[in-house]
């Protein structure tokens, strides 16, 4: 276009400075021209539209976007944590489709603009808690899992939620050294399922996720430990049975079914009493459900969270 | 020629600054933004595989002085053994300020009840003997012998830090079981060394001519 006033260009075109400045690290990395050439592709195409703001925030600083990408557990492209922003390039989005079935009336394969119609899209300010014990404040940007489950009607003996991870080995080349079963799989009781919480993100800081963050769909349990919040969701299966998760096939002992924050019941080989917020020098103390205790406890009465890890 | 390079002063010297690095690269990687999301996380990596670099380097140093028939290079041991400690005791400290922030309490309790952190412990702890008694003086009041003893440390110290990263990893144990790996071949290495059938002395040469003498006039 031929820009003969200032006032040509619309503010909406502006690229943000932090995506511009990001995209120059991508660029200095070399590692990912090709990713960087789809960025400024698909700079507009990225940003989300017709996102609404919801209640659900935090009083705490959100995460800079530029960590929340370059900090990730995505062991399918590698497991340093800034591997799946280098790798998961290969990660192809195009044509997604969810399948939802199982125990259900409705059956129904989405494809994600049939999932962003659902119900609004709204941004949710949440916290995240990595087993890792680091954490970081991130709005994502999604729909509601009950407002999903709802569409596709569980019937009465429905109990379980159980999720399916995308796995492709050409799309992952570095799926051999993940160390853990794939694809990755994780599960969810249907009251927590049916949770207001629990989200199925698409995006995360008004834009599409990025790949190395779980696109094009993930969920999000905020009260739950992030590796619970699985990535690039392909099946969603309502089943009578609790379904087997990733980590707690890798390593019963450390990783359970409910996996909910807890700062009183350790992991064995370290404590979960404190955690580094991305960000901040000096530890934290964690709190339980991750601070979000009056939406979930009820979910966990009369259980022993110690067993019940 | 080789003699000439070990005892020119300019390469202990060159051989320190090459130590430093990884520090410096710390130090300009902190000033230039480059220690990714999570900082602490990242000097505190650092340091440890450079701790146990350095460690596995000190140990490589007397198979090497063998096969290559340099026994100067023992001159560089110390130095290097010195920057193993050094690095560890970088890592000691981010982990005493960043994790703990100087908290005695939660410090033992982790000490106690993380094994891990337990092994990572006994390995510093093992290290400061060696530190303290590095000195030639130190060699002479000790007397060479028992200087030798108690440098066996090492040993454990290096095995200590291994264990202490198998176990802090969640489920990529590569880099710890390599790490264990070259332990393994340099202490196979030394054992060899130990139980290789020794030279006779002088004492018994001359004792095994007498009598082979003695047989033959009798």
């Amino acid at each position: 276009m031929l820009i003969r006033k200032p006032s040509d260009i619309r503010s909406s075109e502006i690229t943000p400075k932090n995506e511009y400045l990001n995209r120059r690290k991508f660029l200095a990395a070399g590692g990912a021209a090709v990713g960087a050439l789809a960025f400024s592709a698909d700079a507009d195409a990225a940003k989300l539209s017709g996102v609404t703001k919801s209640s659900y925030t935090v009083n705490e600083k959100v995460t800079p976007m530029d960590d929340a990408t370059h900090y990730n557990n995505y062991y399918e492209f590698g497991t340093g944590k800034e591997d799946p922003s280098h790798y998961a390039n290969t990660l192809i989005t195009a044509g997604w489709k969810v399948q939802v079935g199982g125990m259900v009336a409705k059956p129904k394969t989405y494809d994600l603009d049939e999932i962003m119609k659902i119900a609004p899209v709204e941004e949710r300010v949440y916290r995240m808690r990595c087993v890792e014990a680091w954490s970081m404040v991130i709005p994502w940007d999604g729909v509601p899992l009950a407002a999903l489950l709802k569409q596709v009607q569980p019937d009465s003996k429905a109990k379980f939620v159980a999720f399916q991870s995308m796995f492709n080995e050409k799309q992952m080349p570095k799926w051999r050294s993940a160390g853990i079963d794939l694809p990755y799989v994780e599960g969810l009781r249907l009251d927590e399922a049916m949770n207001p919480l629990a989200l199925l993100a698409v995006g995360m800081y008004g834009e599409q996720l990025p790949n190395q963050n779980g696109a094009p769909i993930r969920l999000v349990t905020p009260w739950k430990y992030g590796f619970k919040g699985i990535k690039s969701i392909v099946k969603i299966t309502l089943t009578d049975k609790m379904p087997p998760t990733t980590w707690n096939i890798a390593n019963s002992r450390e990783y359970g079914f409910y996996s909910n924050v807890n700062p009183m019941v350790d992991h064995p080989r370290w404590s979960q009493a404190t955690e580094r917020r991305i960000g901040e020098l000096f530890k934290v103390k964690t709190l339980m459900f991750n601070g979000y205790g009056d939406q979930v406890a009820s979910l966990y009465n009369g259980m022993d969270l110690k067993k019940n890890y | 020629m080789w003699k000439k390079f070990f005892f020119n002063p300019w390469t202990k010297r060159s051989l320190f600054v090459l130590c430093l690095i990884p520090a410096g690269i710390l130090i300009w990687r902190g000033f230039t933004a480059r220690l990714g999301a999570n900082p602490v996380e990242f000097i505190e990596h650092a340091t440890g595989d450079w701790t146990l670099r350095f460690l596995l380097i000190t140990l490589g140093v007397t198979p090497l002085r063998k096969i290559f028939n340099q026994p100067q290079l023992a001159r560089f041991r110390r130095m290097l053994g010195l920057f193993a400690f050094f690095y560890a005791v970088v890592h000691l400290m981010m982990y005493l300020t960043f994790d703990q922030m100087f908290d005695v309490k939660a410090i033992f309790a982790d000490v106690a009840k993380r094994l891990y952190i337990m092994a990572g412990t006994a390995g510093l702890l093992l290290m400061i003997p060696l530190a303290i008694t590095s000195t030639a003086s130190m060699v002479r009041r000790m007397g060479p012998k028992n200087w030798q003893r108690l440098h066996r440390l090492i040993y454990f110290s290096t095995l200590a830090g291994v264990i202490h990263y198998y176990w802090l990893v969640k489920s990529d144990v590569r880099e710890p079981l390599m790490y264990g790996a070259i332990l393994l071949v340099l202490m196979l290495y030394r054992v060899r060394m130990w139980t290789a059938k020794k030279p006779p002395s002088a004492t018994a040469v001359a004792l095994r001519a007498a009598a082979a003498q003695i047989r033959e006039t009798a």
